[in-house]
């Protein structure tokens, strides 16, 4: 329902800023989001950042299912 | 609902289903005379038409450009004039010996670009060894097109035994394909979007396959070829099953992507399997030979050449996928025009 | 972007695969014949036949596609206007998705082929730039749930609106009609999959209604294939242990609280009424219209237009059936029969988020069971 990709903040100018999704550069509106750093990862909709991604979070959560799937190797 | 005349729309023309069922309905169906003795003719729908004359077929084939913009990063609209068409006569196996082109420009179309359009369409075809044998040129009012059109009919001779049509897959097979897909599409859509392609790395992948047909013909053992242009691998996959009345079976995680182009599909929603390739064969050869065929390509150059599947009995026409998780999807041929989407 | 590789790893794929089958087998000595998990949103569908992750889960475990795709529930009427607006030589800019999806008799795709001015824009910002340079009339199509809204809003509070554009809005919110799911439809779940980024702007805490009102085991994922499997195995988990609770596995992106400012800028922009579904019906407080502070930009108002109310499905079709997770694409007669994605009857599918264009492109489980492949 609402498509987000993940993207790099290269450039920012006032509410405009510039991501990199990996080669393509796209000016888009960054007003939706507080104190955007360049270097920070986003998620971009609709051609406007909505939300910063954290990812120390998507780490620990692929560490927390790593482990819960040895756990339960065990029991099979 | 009153009634209302039918009209034509941009997706009767984008290569898709829509495409395939206008042109039956609309032609096909009512040609009587739609080919010459046993020769490839109207119905068959490949990617060339032939004359069978003595031991050898001439083949025959004809297609308009109206890529805009005209110029694009790898190529213009003269180079792929060349290519498109000496294409379509490598992938029956044939040695593309001339072309002819016909050319309607608009009026104010600026002097300079068509010098540079008609110098690339005759360094292309030069390079290619193909004789620019003839042609038409017309100008028509200003705003009665868009620009420039050309058309270019090329033909090309093969023997008989080495005829290659894209109906001959057989059960087995393996499915080649000769580099990255979608660079073409991906690039004339990033353009008409209003993507500054400058800072990337997208750039179309107009070329000529004929070296690289030549390679893979060398050792035998190939039974069918096409080439994925508009609709992409998706459309060129699903024509040559439901010709060859087999069922292809893909694996994503071998079907060659560059990570630019992979993001930009994702960034608009759009699936590569259906953006043109302009430089690029799909392969079907027999599975003893197929791995020799691709470290050939590979040692020529051809670097990203690689089997992406293979050919089983099964549901006729269906093309699948193995995703890169182990499930699986059906490849449907392309719908409608490609349009990026925000849900 | 390193990590969004391991969110795609075939191996860790795997092995989820096998946890799901494990978790699925035990449920199954427990009596439970039959597991329902809705993922509600249209872009989860999309995750889950594009990676074919039907294919890979046990046969007794449905999942359902819910009516989260703000492109199908459009009400008829609404397109019917736009293509009128267009057709007198108002300029529509519209999203990709909006633009081949049928209205009573034909799309903006069709009315383009008449001569109607209609135009794609890949976001509002385009809208607005392309408005500018043109100086012609133009109206932006505004669909969309939570997380497209404070895009739209974002310009407005901002005045940077050019004085030849205005806004015809079908936006929607999507609590209202997941109660009303819960509620009404005859399917008890066992699990929801709820929305990942309509949650980046609401926050985790739209959902824990769910869990507390209804006890459904709730997740909010992310739309890599593996955020959908975690998803399904920690609701087969608790269902297995016999509690719910939500459990935010986008905790990359999803804070509970959500985007405080995208969510004030939405508020000060928009108010919220009662909103028609197509193929659902009149669902209360579910919609968002124009504050009087902003009724300049509004079509509606400025063209003194009326939505009429549009043929929303044509008879037969269980459109409304299937955006309600009531019923599968396959139990459609119509289904790739009359209606297919070249030849659309229903909103279902047209839409490429509807569930049976997915089901048509990408292929339901039904339709692979038919293949032997292994």
């Amino acid at each position: 329902m609402c498509l987000g990709v993940p993207a790099r903040v290269i450039k920012i100018n006032g509410d405009i800023a510039t991501v990199d999704y990996g080669g393509i550069m796209k000016d888009v509106d960054a007003f939706l989001v507080p104190n955007l750093k360049v270097g920070d990862y986003v998620i971009v909709h609709a051609g406007a950042i909505i939300a910063k991604i954290n990812e120390k979070e998507a780490m620990e959560m692929m560490k927390a299912w790593s482990s819960i799937m040895e756990e339960l190797k065990g029991e099979i | 609902m009153m009634h209302e005349r039918k009209l034509i729309s941009l997706s009767h023309g984008a290569g898709g289903k829509e495409m395939g069922e206008l042109l039956r309905e609309l032609i096909i169906s009512k040609v009587k005379m739609s080919g010459f003795e046993e020769g490839i003719g109207l119905e068959d729908m490949d990617d060339s038409s032939t004359i069978p004359l003595g031991d050898i077929h001439v083949t025959v084939t004809t297609d308009s450009y109206t890529v805009n913009p005209v110029f694009f990063p790898g190529g213009d609209i003269g180079k792929l004039a060349v290519t498109g068409t000496i294409n379509d006569l490598a992938v029956m196996g044939a040695r593309p010996l001339a072309i002819v082109d016909a050319m309607v420009v608009e009026e104010g179309f600026p002097m300079d670009d068509l010098k540079r359009i008609v110098s690339s369409m005759i360094h292309t075809a030069e390079g290619e060894g193909v004789a620019l044998i003839g042609g038409d040129f017309k100008v028509m009012p200003r705003k009665s097109l868009d620009k420039i059109i050309i058309t270019t009919s090329g033909i090309g001779i093969v023997s008989r035994e080495a005829l290659i049509t894209d109906s001959g897959l057989r059960p087995g097979d393996k499915i080649i394909v000769t580099g990255t897909i979608g660079e073409h599409g991906a690039t004339i859509l990033a353009l008409q979007s209003g993507i500054d392609v400058g800072g990337t790395s997208l750039r179309s992948d107009c070329a000529s396959i004929v070296e690289a047909m030549k390679i893979a013909l060398e050792l035998g053992g190939v039974h069918a070829a096409k080439d994925p242009t508009r609709g992409g691998l998706a459309m060129a996959l699903n024509e040559m099953a439901r010709k060859s009345k087999v069922m292809i079976v893909l694996e994503e995680e071998k079907i060659p992507i560059r990570d630019e182009v992979r993001m930009y599909c994702e960034m608009l929603g759009i699936d590569p399997l259906y953006l043109a390739c302009e430089g690029r064969a799909v392969i079907g050869a027999s599975s003893e030979v197929a791995d020799d065929i691709v470290q050939k390509l590979n040692k020529a150059g051809y670097k990203d050449a690689t089997v992406i599947g293979e050919v089983r009995k099964g549901r006729e026409g269906y093309v699948l996928l193995r995703t890169v998780v182990g499930g699986i999807r059906i490849v449907e041929p392309p719908t409608g025009e490609l349009v990026p989407r925000i849900c | 972007m390193k990590f969004i590789s391991s969110y795609r790893d075939p191996k860790l794929a795997k092995r989820l695969h096998e946890l799901i089958d494990q978790l699925v087998s035990r449920l199954e000595r427990q009596g439970v014949s039959r597991i329902k998990i809705m993922n509600f949103c249209g872009t989860h569908e999309h995750t889950i036949t594009y990676y074919g992750i039907r294919s890979l889960v046990p046969s007794s475990l449905d999942l359902i596609a819910g009516p989260g795709c703000p492109v199908c529930i459009v009400p008829a009427g609404y397109i019917d206007t736009a293509i009128k607006l267009a057709m007198e030589g108002v300029t529509i800019y519209t999203y990709g998705d909006m633009y081949r999806v049928p209205g009573s008799y034909e799309s903006l795709a069709q009315a383009r082929a008449k001569g109607a001015n209609v135009k794609v824009v890949y976001g509002f910002m385009d809208a607005v730039r392309l408005a500018r340079n043109e100086k012609k009339e133009a109206v932006f199509f505004g669909v969309g749930f939570e997380t497209t809204q404070p895009t739209l809003a974002s310009w407005m509070v901002r005045d940077a609106i050019p004085e030849n554009l205005k806004l015809l809005l079908a936006l929607r919110l999507t609590p209202p009609v997941m109660r009303y799911v819960l509620r009404k439809s005859r399917v008890d779940l066992d699990g929801v999959i709820a929305p990942g980024h309509v949650s980046t702007i609401t926050g985790a805490k739209a959902w824990v209604f769910l869990s507390k009102e209804f006890n459904v085991p709730t997740v909010i994922a992310g739309f890599e294939p593996l955020d959908v499997l975690i998803a399904i195995a920690e609701i087969l988990r608790q269902k297995l242990h016999g509690y719910s609770r939500l459990y935010n596995e986008y905790g990359r992106v999803v804070t509970w609280d959500g985007n405080l400012r995208a969510q004030e800028i939405t508020d000060k922009v928009f108010e919220v009424t009662d909103g028609y579904w197509r193929g659902i019906g009149l669902i209360p407080s579910s919609s968002l219209r124009l504050r009087d502070k902003y009724a300049s930009l509004d079509a509606i108002d400025v063209y003194g237009l009326k939505i009429e109310k549009g043929i929303d499905t044509r008879s037969g079709c269980k459109c409304n059936k299937v955006i309600l997770g009531e019923a599968k694409p396959t139990d459609c007669p119509f289904f790739m029969k009359a209606c297919t994605p070249a030849h659309p009857l229903g909103p279902c599918m047209v839409s490429s988020e509807g569930t049976c264009h997915i089901w048509a492109k990408y292929g339901g489980r039904l339709l692979l069971e038919k293949f032997e492949l292994e």
